[in-house]
């Protein structure tokens, strides 16, 4: 079966070890996960495949009781094609609400797919870096959909093709 | 010679495509000198772009010296109008700003180039380089056209919090 867990808290050192301990003891392969520390909080989110259930995983972290732990089973999931081409979307400016928001709404309407966002803020400048699948021939609309949020916003907004050589 | 305060991120004048300005201008080449000393009062600075200073104007100062990522250093530089004339062997590294002091980010760069430029108060210049000045001019001549690093990071995750300014 395969879960998909969070695991949200306090940083400390040997937090990750704790985790992966802990699901290894109970035969859980690790297949993908993510950990980063957000404004000093720890995240980490990650897929497991073990014969197992929810209870099972659920006891097997409840002694670190330091951070928050989520379990649910998730399906084999069909993936979306990766038939687009991929794009870098940069934005930068000052903090305001609603930069997010405009911002994938924009790229939503123009069908491209979000693989990957971080956000930063620091001091006051707030900036959105996401990788995004376009399909082909979309990216000039969309540039013209960013250039009018640019004004909107008071923001900056560069989209600009990934670089995707094999070394 | 005055060290001028540098402006940060999101301060507008950072994004906006700076005016080429006239080498022999007295006021520009003050501007480039108090530029040298406002790049040498900043630790471990390497170049300055005059939107930095808050002028948007093609102007810029570098100096790589002793940098380990270094290759060819030509020392001091002090450019105007700048332009980037051949780039090749384009290379992935990581870069900081003075604008932007708490974050650095992985962005691609050509790591050979040759760049014309004028000199204040002097005459044309051809200034062929590779390596990490290479990289630092090629980030200066962005900001004199209005581009910061975070506009070409490769990735969600090619940028990183600074946990000390280098
Ligand atoms: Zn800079």
């Amino acid at each position: 079966m395969e879960f998909a867990v969070t695991v949200i808290g306090h940083d400390r050192v040997g937090i990750v070890a704790d985790v992966a301990e802990a699901l290894a003891r109970l035969g859980a392969n690790l297949t993908d996960s993510t950990m980063t520390r957000l404004r000093g909080h720890f995240t980490m989110t990650l897929i497991c495949t073990v014969d197992a259930s929810v209870g099972d995983l659920e006891a097997a972290l409840r002694p670190l009781t330091d951070v928050t732990v989520t379990v649910r089973e998730v399906g084999p999931d069909e993936p979306i094609s990766d038939a687009g081409e991929p794009y870098v979307l940069s934005v930068h400016g000052a903090d305001r609400l609603g930069i997010v928001a405009a911002v994938t709404r924009a790229v939503a309407d123009a069908r491209g797919n979000i693989t990957d966002l971080s956000t930063r803020l620091t001091g006051t400048l707030y900036l959105l870096i996401a990788e995004i699948d376009l399909s082909s021939g979309t990216a000039q609309a969309l540039a013209q959909r960013l250039a009018d949020l640019e004004k909107s916003l008071g923001v900056e907004i560069s989209l600009r093709q990934a670089e995707t050589d094999v070394l | 010679m005055t060290v001028l305060p540098v402006v940060r991120a999101p301060d507008p004048v950072l994004s906006r495509a700076g005016a080429t300005v006239d080498p022999h201008d007295p006021a520009v080449i003050q501007l480039a000198e108090d530029m040298v000393s406002t790049m040498r009062a900043a630790p471990g600075c390497v170049g300055l772009a005059a939107p930095q200073v808050g002028v948007p104007a093609q102007l810029f100062v570098v100096d790589v010296t002793g940098h380990p990522k270094a290759s060819t250093v030509h020392g001091l530089l002090v450019l105007a109008n700048a332009g980037i004339v051949e780039a090749s062997r384009w290379k992935q590294g990581r870069e900081g700003c003075l604008s932007i002091p708490d974050l650095t980010g992985d962005v691609k760069r050509a790591g050979r180039i040759v760049v014309v430029g004028e000199i204040p108060g002097g005459g044309k210049i051809t200034v062929s380089t590779d390596a990490f000045e290479a990289r630092a001019l090629q980030h200066e001549i962005d900001h004199c056209n209005g581009l910061l690093f975070v506009d070409r990071v490769s990735g969600a995750h090619a940028i990183y919090q600074r946990k000390v300014y280098l």
